[in-house]
């Protein structure tokens, strides 16, 4: 296919781009943070890059692990699971990275963490839900987000007892998390004893989906839930308001970016959209003071930046704790003790889960922000 | 089903077609010419949408807000920087290996293509961009009931129209004006034409102008429709528009443009009464269909081959 022709230039242009790294400071501790810093989904690659920077900044401040300072090193996948790939083997083979903060999209973290995994790193995923990161056995894989099964089932209740919703189309990207949030929200319907009138997959990256809101309207569809990320989102609601449809639309932690209102053409369109995402972590005690730190430097820090900053957390402290960098010490630590971080205290299970996810909804506002459904 | 829903993936079908069509020109002109195939077409096209955006802001900036005139203003700006984009295009990447091997400008195409978007994602950032609304609401017809009618947007008739227009303006300038008569007779036989005394090398500038524009007006009208875009839009409608050309017949000018509308309907009447998933292959699979039994396209002429 030609896709494939065009796609392998550009990341052999990036790796030669990126080939040209820092030379190792003595006493320095390399930790990978890799997501998509560029693309269609660059918007969630600078959160995660904020979250960690500024995680690292206040860690080596305090002295570091043990007087060794974090540095941190860019991997960018563009959320293409063959370049997260070879950006996994780079961090691992090239820069020799003691740990990763990554990947984004779950379709490139699945591939990677194999790599890290391989090669004993110690591997922890702030966003990515979709549960096959960590139901493969794979000792050393973390995630500090929840999973899909359990955001499904928390956007299936919504929609059917909140919303009353009693036709509900199921829609996804034919992408690993939209898909797999697609599945787990068909599941629970069924639970609940509902049958979707329509489960279909839109084409990543195109923009006009007016044919399947047409069809939205022929199936008499009273809401709809889409698993996928803002780029398709926002389109897809912007056709559906402008054929009269007035219907709401529940997503996933996909659209949790303001980003979102832009690829929609503007917050009149966003009314009647929800999300699950993670109890507001910018509203957890723990984190105020670095919430206000963020601010003063003019960023938001909406969305996985917060996340992304606990997941560095995590990583150190289980790196001071055992005074160790291998993955399987540091795994085995962190699944036996909780930490404190800015999201309040965290507790892994033997897979690597939290032990506690706290999905609400939030809801989109006619002023392009999103608040909490109480 | 019902009338209205088939109607209504009628509108919508005619309206995405209508865009590929003016992609297609734009293949289908260049290799009519030249015989390659300018892969760095569709990121002339996203070029054009980032264009759209910058204008529509200029000029809000400067006061300027009855649509008619923006719209008018903002086409005519974005052809033009649009139009040097495909002039430079042509003279750095594909003049200087006019008389290499067919495979030389091909590779140089897909270069191209790379640098353009990533000059835009440096330049302007990866992130998707968007811009207010600038045609509100739609017409209704055949109302009569909750879900019985058949929505068009203003900017979908925009898109329809300004389609049709281009595409008359282009049919006009090709065969009844002097430059479109030197276009011909370089399509038929380059040497021959040169060696009658046209200047082939701007005649072939002129076509890349010329496919630029079109493209231009895709992209703005497609910003226009759908508030959104990022660097790498013009990649899945390139390959669309390419597909179109093909499938009308690449080097036909009529052939592009029927073959963006058949591409555009069977995509959303397949998406509408089948299933979504399968609309692509579903498109593919008729490309396929048809070049078995018209390798040359629908509109297309038989390659003769020169000696």
């Amino acid at each position: 296919m030609l896709g494939t022709h065009w796609r392998v230039p550009a990341w052999v242009a990036t790796l030669l781009l990126t080939l040209g790294s820092t030379p190792v400071e003595a006493g320095s501790i390399k930790i990978g943070v890799a997501g998509p810093l560029s693309g269609p989904q660059a918007a969630f690659g600078e959160q995660f890059w904020r979250g960690a920077e500024q995680a690292a900044k206040d860690i080596n401040a305090k002295g570091g692990i043990h007087g060794e300072m974090i540095e941190l090193v860019k991997g960018d996948d563009s959320c293409e699971p063959k370049q997260a790939v070879a950006v996994a083997n780079r961090l691992v083979d090239f820069e020799h990275v003691a740990a990763v903060v990554g990947h984004f999209c779950s379709s490139s973290t699945i591939p990677a963490f194999e790599v890290y995994a391989e090669a004993g790193i110690l591997s922890m995923t702030p966003a990515s839900t979709n549960p096959m990161v960590t139901e493969r056995g794979l000792p050393t894989v973390f995630r500090t987000c929840g999973r899909d099964d359990q955001q499904g089932v928390v956007g299936a209740e919504y929609l059917v007892k909140q919303l009353k919703a009693k036709s509900i189309a199921v829609l996804h990207d034919k992408d690993t998390y939209g898909q797999g949030l697609a599945d787990a929200m068909k599941a629970h319907l069924a639970k609940l004893g509902l049958k979707e009138v329509l489960y279909e997959g839109l084409t990543r990256g195109e923009k006009d989906f007016n044919a399947l809101v047409t069809k939205l309207r022929s199936v008499k569809a009273d809401a709809v839930y889409f698993g996928g990320l803002h780029s398709e989102a926002g389109p897809l609601v912007r056709q559906m308001r402008e054929q009269g449809l007035t219907i709401p639309l529940v997503s996933g932690d996909g659209i949790m970016s303001e980003t979102f209102v832009t690829s929609a053409g503007g917050p009149k369109f966003v009314e009647g959209v929800y999300m699950t995402f993670g109890a507001d972590p910018r509203k957890i005690p723990a984190g105020k003071e670095l919430v206000g730190t963020f601010r003063k430097a003019g960023y938001e820090p909406e969305g996985y930046t917060l996340y992304s900053y606990a997941t560095l957390q995590s990583i150190a402290s289980a790196m001071s704790a055992t005074k160790s960098l291998e993955g399987a010490k540091l795994a085995e630590w962190l699944k036996s003790h909780p930490v404190e971080t800015v999201m309040g205290t965290k507790a892994w299970n033997a897979k690597g889960d939290l032990k506690v996810s706290d999905y609400v909804i939030y809801r989109w506002t006619p002023d392009g922000k999103y608040e909490e459904v109480q | 089903m019902d009338g209205y829903i088939l109607a209504q993936q009628l509108v919508n079908g005619l309206v995405l077609g209508s865009v590929y069509g003016l992609i297609a020109v734009g293949y289908t002109m260049v290799y009519g010419i030249i015989g390659m195939i300018n892969f760095a077409h569709g990121d002339v096209y996203m070029i054009a949408a980032y264009l759209t955006a910058i204008f529509l802001a200029s000029l809000t900036a400067l006061g300027i807000h009855s649509p008619p005139v923006v719209i008018l203003l903002v086409l005519a700006l974005t052809m033009i920087v649009t139009a040097l984009y495909g002039w430079s295009v042509e003279r750095i990447a594909y003049r200087p290996l006019r008389s290499a091997n067919r495979l030389a400008p091909l590779i140089s195409a897909i270069g191209m293509s790379l640098i353009l978007q990533n000059y835009v994602r440096l330049s302007q950032g990866a992130r998707t961009q968007g811009t207010p609304t600038l045609l509100d609401g739609g017409l209704r017809l055949f109302e009569s009931g909750p879900e019985q009618f058949v929505q068009i947007s203003y900017a979908q008739m925009l898109i329809v129209v300004t389609a049709v227009i281009g595409m008359a303006l282009l049919w006009y300038l090709i065969h009844g004006t002097a430059i479109g008569r030197a276009c011909r007779a370089v399509q038929q036989d380059r040497i021959m034409a040169a060696l009658l005394g046209v200047d082939t090398d701007r005649v072939i500038s002129t076509v890349f102008v010329l496919g630029a524009g079109m493209a231009a007006v895709a992209g703005s009208l497609v910003t226009f429709n759908y508030g959104s875009f990022d660097f790498f839009i013009g990649f899945v409608t390139g390959i669309k528009a390419f597909t179109a050309a093909v499938l009308g017949g690449i080097g036909s000018l009529p052939g592009a443009m029927l073959g963006g509308v058949i591409l555009g309907l069977s995509e959303s009447i397949f998406s509408g009464f089948v299933n979504t998933d399968y609309k692509d292959v579903f498109a593919f699979s008729l490309l396929v269909g048809v070049l078995i039994f018209r390798p040359s396209g629908l509109l297309g002429r038989p390659e003769v081959e020169k000696v």
